[in-house]
């Protein structure tokens, strides 16, 4: 087992804002990049680089079998088999490619596609979309105040008529899981397809498509340790052999004549052109970095940051969180607002201490009117986060106030 | 720049409920104008008279910044007429795109220079502008 090592992470150790150290809190957007990922990308390309899945030459075929090691490794990570793998650029690519190329060919009119109202963009729209092109109607589930969805909830949306179930894992704006096991089984009993968006729950939590028997699963590298432009989708081999393909053009086929086509195998039916091979092997090796580490250890520093955090913002009376009480239900995200001072003004001030948190509706607009919000702030962690940052996020959260010359009940000055 | 300026003139003249922050009776026009990136959003009314903008106001949700812009604009707006206000959009929006010339009078845009430094703040330019594009789209 490796320990957690913030060394790895160069830019965190580099980066400065007004002479002062970045404090990066803003790990839901994206997360910062350990050398070993930088260095996997680069030895690709210093020692394997050529187009994969073509060269009858020696490093033609070097180059694809390091992009297929890496989709061993995902699968590996993710419980499943190597051929239910398919490189795309991110989360919203994965998405839309279940949509056009399984949703549209499936749905009739009358059919229900289940979302929940916890949804990023990315995991709402192209439902909207594909209700409108199939005549299919979208629901949603909703949850209680702190984003807890209940099991009533499930069994009285979730129904016959309920064919494509597609939920987040964790929600970007207040960090609560969803009852995945429950949902997926359910689903299963009603005849439905299930799509989860590991995109927020993968950093921070081990996933296993096999045990928990799922259809379809999505996520994007950058949100692990790995690049950005690199992102995957999970599909079950029987349902992946039975979709036609999304995006067409190089490589994705058997034979094509002046009037016919036949497409190839799955997974490179579904990756049309050349790929981000060096992408994919960066990906890979965040994910071996992640493994390394273990998520017990993962879990456990960031639970406690979590826990850290909630209790020093607790004191603070003009501050407002969202979201469980527990530490342990937020999986790294905690949003909030701070009393008469809007989110952007919030965050504008705080990069004036060097701080890097998320301001704004986090692309789940729906979301925010449902709980009847405008904007918020997010703070989102890591393991590589420390509790001196936290106390000095803590610290200039309490400044805010009087930079907009409202008065505080807590006048701790610092350093400004 | 100094960002503590720029927050210490908006909170000096025009605090959260700006001077200009409500409903007219009567407008002659009203547009909604949104920023799409964040979600703020305003309303500004306007009541028009041959060719002179009488009166005007606004209500809606957004920062301190785009807040405040919208209260300074309609300061200097009121009264003017169509042409001129036209002329003063364009000079603010040159300010804070950080194009202004030699034979630009920023002076002319009275409270609102205290926004100049936004140029300097790519992340905040789109909520200085916000009442003002509103205001360029609603302009016969």
């Amino acid at each position: 087992m490796k320990t957690i090592d913030r060394n790895d992470f160069p830019l965190l150790a580099s980066y400065t804002v007004n002479e002062k150290p970045l404090v990066y809190l803003d790990n839901a957007a994206t997360t910062q990049k350990p050398l070993q990922v930088l260095k996997a990308e680069e030895d690709y390309y210093k020692t394997s680089n050529a187009n994969p899945l073509r060269g009858f030459y020696n490093l033609g075929i070097a180059a694809t079998e390091s992009y297929e090691m890496a989709r061993h490794t995902v699968a590996s990570f993710l419980h499943a088999k190597d051929n239910e793998i398919i490189f795309t650029r991110n989360t919203t690519e994965s998405i839309n490619l279940v949509m056009y190329s399984y949703a549209l060919q499936v749905l009739k009119p009358g059919d229900e596609i289940l979302i929940s109202i916890l949804e990023h963009h990315s995991n709402l729209i192209p439902w909207q979309l594909a209700a409108k092109y199939t005549g299919a109607t979208l629901r949603y589930l909703y949850t209680d105040s702190e984003g807890i969805l209940s099991e009533e909830e499930i069994n009285q949306k979730l129904t016959d008529k309920t064919k494509l179930v597609a939920i987040t894992h964790v929600s970007n704006v207040l960090g609560v899981m969803t009852p995945v096991e429950a949902i997926i089984e359910r689903a299963h009993e009603k005849g439905a397809v299930v799509l989860l968006d590991l995109a927020q729950s993968i950093a921070h939590t081990p996933i296993d498509v096999k045990k928990w028997n799922v259809d379809f699963a999505v996520f994007s590298g950058h949100k692990i340790y790995g690049p950005m432009g690199i992102g995957v989708l999970y599909g079950k081999y029987e349902l992946l052999n039975t979709m036609p393909p999304f995006l067409t053009g190089g490589e994705m086929i058997s034979s094509v004549h002046e009037d016919s086509v036949e497409f190839a195998e799955v997974p490179q039916r579904f990756e049309a052109g050349t790929q981000n091979a060096a992408g994919a092997i960066g990906l890979a090796s965040a994910l071996s970095y992640v493994s390394e580490i273990g998520y017990e250890q993962i879990i456990q520093t960031e639970v406690d940051l979590m826990q850290y955090l909630m209790d020093g913002i607790k004191q603070i009376p003009e501050v407002t969180i969202y979201g469980p009480a527990d530490a342990k239900l937020h999986h790294g995200v905690l949003s909030f607002q701070v009393k008469d001072v809007h989110p952007h003004d919030v965050a504008t001030i705080l990069n004036e201490d060097g701080i890097a948190i998320r301001a704004g509706h986090h692309c789940a607009q729906p979301l925010m009117e449902f709980l009847r919000l405008h904007a918020t702030n997010r703070v989102s962690i890591s393991f590589y986060n420390t509790k001196e940052e936290i106390d000095f996020f803590l610290n200039s959260i309490k400044q805010v106030r009087r930079w907009l010359g409202y008065g505080s009940q807590t006048s701790i000055y610092t350093n400004h | 720049m100094d960002l503590r300026q720029v927050y210490t003139q908006i909170i000096k003249e025009h605090n959260g409920n700006g001077y200009h922050k409500h409903h007219l009776k009567a407008p002659t026009d009203s547009k909604e104008g949104v920023n799409p990136s964040c979600g703020d959003q305003i309303t500004l009314e306007l009541k028009i008279k041959d060719n002179v903008i009488m009166e005007a106001a606004f209500t809606g949700y957004g920062c301190a910044i785009s807040q405040a812009s919208a209260d300074m604009m309609i300061d200097i707006i009121e009264g003017k007429d169509i042409h001129e206000a036209r002329k003063l959009i364009s000079l603010f929006m040159r300010m804070i795109r950080n194009e202004l010339t030699e034979e630009d009078d920023i002076e002319l845009l009275e409270d609102a220079t205290a926004l100049k430094d936004i140029a300097h703040m790519p992340a905040r330019v789109k909520c200085a502008v916000l009442g003002w594009h509103t205001l360029e789209e609603m302009l016969p």
